[in-house]
């Protein structure tokens, strides 16, 4: 994972008309991180949810250089003479939450074309779109995600194509895009829902791939396209050292294909794929599709794959499960998609939760709160939105629980984390605490003179 | 009054006529005789009873004859033949009203080829086996106010149901319910009109259609007076004039038979609707949508105008982007009558968590929280003196509910309306009493 350079901050969530105030805020903010940086931070006194070992009730946690440098007890943690203490007597702290599928960054307004950059629909086969070209670190609903505690999210390309483009790993805070975009292209969607076929309209207006059998056989063919191209790419590299070694004029490398170079990673199995599937049917045919080229992948959305649960255990790869608002079919009981994500956890399936939103990214934990109405264990709901993640997306040695070492983004917050009446009241980001103002907030406080 | 020229039989109207003639007197036995289910006695015991209007009542009982709440209290006297339902120490609440909803409606919500359409029923289009009722119901609503859609300036009258799911159409339809009319302006009109190069595609001519409608209405109001007048003085030559139904629509709604509810974002449009509700003295009872109501509060609360809202809904459209989730407790706090509604398939399902953010986002108290989503709900569609709390001669529509209500982890057990369960969640299946699968 690339580190936040400690360069000056400028920080997103610029409002458009209340510039005024707007100037007010940077100033203020400015102070803060300038402050937050230079000092160690303990927060002494409150509940720890460290997600990893437990709960340690009256502890201490210190954030210092970005990092979490001690979790315990109170009586067990000698906090750092320089450090600010924070008394968190009351509060409940956990680890930042992490949204496994955003579209922050590549929305404003939903309704308005020009402020989407959501999917690129003019081909299903689009591995090389990046989510991380089009996301816009100054984005007002990025600070209004981050008041809730989320401190990291997967950017995802909207539905629509089978392959619609690479995601990115992003932090809800930082000078820049750069800064933000804490991975590129670190995994890539692969949606086979039924809802990619170019089927609407009559029979004159369908074009390739109408079908599910058109899907899968593009999909397959762009596979054996990017092994190809990976052969000769190969043979080049063997030619070009024998070429070397001989003293012979190099040979002409091969064109360079965007689209099938995209793939390559994801061929050798480096980089995950997230398959999407709705049905067993679609989700069978998906995963003999994944296997078929040894995919490294997770699941995502199977929504209405209660039948073959047992089958998706024995696959052992978590599953990004949900939305749990998802509305069960025309003859189910209404609590078949509400219940899926404990029928996943009693299998022993690894589940994480995704907003699947870009406005509505705050409401996360709402979703894994819903979950253990269901018979999910509150334990497992909080740690598929923060341990799990981390695991999923390959970065749980720098985030999703309170464990020294790891990067210090902590929430505070006056109760239950998976409560909807919980009020977040600070969120650290790389030790550094995050304004905890929004576009939002500056409405309510200008009406509310 | 016009009233009498309508003949009976030949509208759907007179029904709604009826009721405001005699309301009081015949409610009671009209609701009978509409929903002819077995009432028995029932007591629920051992509940925590949240009433919405008087506080919370530990280990409190209900008291239910002929699907009224007859007693509410710590102790209550019950026939000894009454069925007991032992709540085992949950939460009990109101059943949850929905006062914005487009569920059961297949695809007509919205009659869009004319902005202004006051002469639709949705009661026509109103499909009671729709499976979104009992998911609804399965979420604790028992109450809906189905609305036409907001494509047009003036759209059509709206019913209210009961989500007494596997009955008959007529036991869903909310017995002798006040009638109210959709309004709508911003965006929505603009776009459906304006895509198609009619009017409106702006704003001013969003108001200009809807005032043309109601200057019409008065036209026709006049003509139908000189008439009435005549007939009065004896004038046995008279001639009616010729009945239009969309303009006995509008003349119900300047003579405020008719509540208009109104889909409005913006604050200025709230501003200038308020202005024409004035104008041509009809009954605004409601914004729906009101994402700015917070900027414009006391002018709302001054008006008696009660908001319907999102709890924290926002950014979808341009019209949607000033919207904050403290807009229902900052409107509430300046006395304006608030409800959370779903305008949704699925949020009409949680309704109980959409109001729990209003706690979270300004502050409110339980009971107003729950008051969002019950009785500020019920007063918008003009049923509060009989849904929307627990009180002795309301209706028995009560939710007893796993966990808390006002949270993400609290769900419904068991769903009664009218003193009759209808949902029931230990129950396999679907959890429905009434509608048995397959049938």
């Amino acid at each position: 994972m690339t580190q936040l350079s400690a360069s000056k901050p400028v920080w997103s969530g610029r409002p458009r008309p209340l510039l005024l105030i707007l100037g007010l805020v940077l100033l203020s903010i400015l102070s803060i991180l300038t402050s937050a940086q230079e000092t160690p931070i303990a927060l002494k006194g409150g509940k720890l949810l460290t997600v990893s070992h437990g709960v340690i009730e009256n502890g201490v946690i210190v954030l210092q250089k970005g990092k979490i440098t001690a979790v315990g007890a109170t009586s067990s943690v000698t906090i750092p003479a320089n450090a600010q203490v924070i008394d968190a007597t009351g509060k409940t702290i956990y680890p930042g939450l992490i949204d496994s599928e955003t579209q922050l960054g590549l929305t404003e307004i939903s309704a308005e074309a020009t402020t989407n950059d959501l999917v690129e629909l003019s081909d299903e086969i689009m591995p090389n779109m990046h989510t991380a070209d089009a996301f816009h670190a100054e984005s007002v609903l990025i600070p209004v995600a981050r008041l809730n505690g989320i401190t990291n999210a997967i950017v995802a390309p909207d539905g629509g194509d089978t392959l619609p483009g690479q995601d990115s790993f992003i932090q809800l805070a930082g000078a820049s895009a750069p800064e933000m975009l804490l991975i590129r292209d670190n995994a890539m969607p692969l949606n086979f829902t039924g809802d990619e076929r170019r089927n609407k309209g009559g029979f004159d207006k369908r074009k390739f791939p109408s079908t599910r059998m058109g899907l899968a056989t593009q999909l397959r063919q762009a596979f054996i396209d990017a092994q190809d191209y990976k052969s000769k790419l190969v043979d080049y590299d063997h030619k070009k050292a024998d070429a070397v070694r001989d003293k012979k004029p190099e040979p002409l490398a091969p064109k360079r294909d965007l689209k099938l170079e995209a793939l390559i990673p994801y061929l050798e199995g480096k980089k995950t794929v997230v398959l999407a599937a709705e049905s067993p049917s679609d989700l069978q045919t998906a995963v003999s599709l994944a296997n078929e080229f040894k995919l490294k992948f997770v699941l995502n959305h199977i929504s209405h794959s209660q039948p073959v649960l047992d089958y998706v255990a024995s696959l052992k790869v978590p599953v990004i499960v949900g939305p749990i608002y998802e509305a069960p079919k025309e003859d189910e009981r209404y609590d078949t998609v509400y219940s899926l994500p404990a029928q996943l956890y009693k299998r022993g399936v690894k589940i994480v939760f995704a907003s699947y939103s870009a406005h509505n990214v705050r409401n996360l934990p709402d979703a894994a709160g819903f979950a253990t109405a269901f018979g999910l264990p509150p334990d497992e709901a909080l740690k598929a939105i923060t341990l799990n993640a981390a695991e999923v997306w390959g970065v749980a040695d720098q985030l999703g629980s309170l464990d020294v070492g790891k990067t210090a983004n902590v929430v505070v917050a006056d109760g239950d984390p998976l409560d909807v009446k919980t009020d977040v009241k600070q969120v650290y980001i790389q030790g550094r605490a995050v304004p905890m103002t929004s576009r939002q907030t500056q409405l309510r406080d200008e009406y509310s003179k | 009054m016009r009233i009498k020229l309508r003949s009976a039989g030949k509208l759907a109207l007179p029904y709604f006529l009826l009721t405001g003639l005699l309301g009081l007197a015949l409610s009671g036995t009209l609701s009978a005789q509409s929903a002819p289910i077995a009432h028995h006695d029932v007591v629920i015991t051992n509940a925590t009873v949240m009433t919405v209007t008087h506080g919370n009542i530990q280990h409190g009982s209900i008291y239910i004859k002929d699907g009224k709440i007859a007693a509410v209290g710590e102790n209550v006297n019950a026939p000894a033949g009454a069925t007991v339902v032992d709540a085992g120490g949950k939460y009990l609440t109101p059943g949850i009203v929905d006062c914005h909803s487009h569920i059961a409606l297949d695809d007509d919500v919205n009659e869009a080829t004319s902005p202004v359409t006051p002469q639709m029923m949705m009661k026509d289009a109103f499909d009671y086996q729709d499976k979104a009722i009992y998911r609804a119901l399965a979420g604790g609503v028992t109450t809906s106010l189905l609305l036409h859609g907001s494509a047009n300036m003036i759209g059509g009258q709206s019913v209210v149901i009961k989500h007494k799911y596997g009955d008959t159409r007529d036991a869903l339809l909310f017995p002798n319910a006040p009638r109210s009319i959709k309004f709508a302006s911003g965006e929505n009109p603009k776009r459906v009109y304006g895509g198609r190069d009619q009017l409106p595609s702006t704003r001013m001519g969003n108001f200009e259609v809807q005032r043309e409608a109601l200057v019409q209405a008065q036209d026709y109001s006049r003509e139908w007076d000189a008439y009435n007048a005549k007939v009065k003085r004896g004038d046995k030559d008279a001639s009616p004039p010729k009945h239009d139904l969309k303009l006995d629509a509008l003349s119900d709604v300047l003579s405020r038979k008719l509540m208009v509810q109104i889909h409005c974002y913006r604050a200025d449009e709230m501003l200038t609707e308020m202005a024409m509700a004035k104008e041509f003295g009809y009954n605004l009872r409601a914004f729906h949508h009101a994402l700015e109501a917070y900027k414009i509060a006391d002018q709302l609360a001054a008006n008696n105008v009660g908001i319907a809202t999102f709890a924290d809904w926002w950014g979808y459209k341009n019209e949607a982007w000033d919207a904050i989730p403290w807009n229902a407790v900052m409107a509430m706090r300046k006395g304006v009558r608030v409800a959370i509604k779903s305008d949704s398939e699925d949020y009409t399902r949680r309704l109980n968590q959409e109001a729990a953010k209003t706690i979270r986002y300004g502050g409110a108290t339980e009971e107003e929280a729950l008051k969002m989503i019950t009785l500020n709900a019920a007063w918008i569609i003009g049923v509060d003196d009989r849904v929307g709390s627990i009180e002795v001669g309301k209706d028995a529509d009560l939710v007893i509910w796993d966990g808390y209500p006002l949270s993400t982890s609290g769900v419904p057990e068991k769903v009664l309306i009218d003193g009759e369960v209808y949902f029931d969640r230990s129950q396999p299946g679907l959890g429905t009493t009434h509608y048995k699968e397959g049938e």
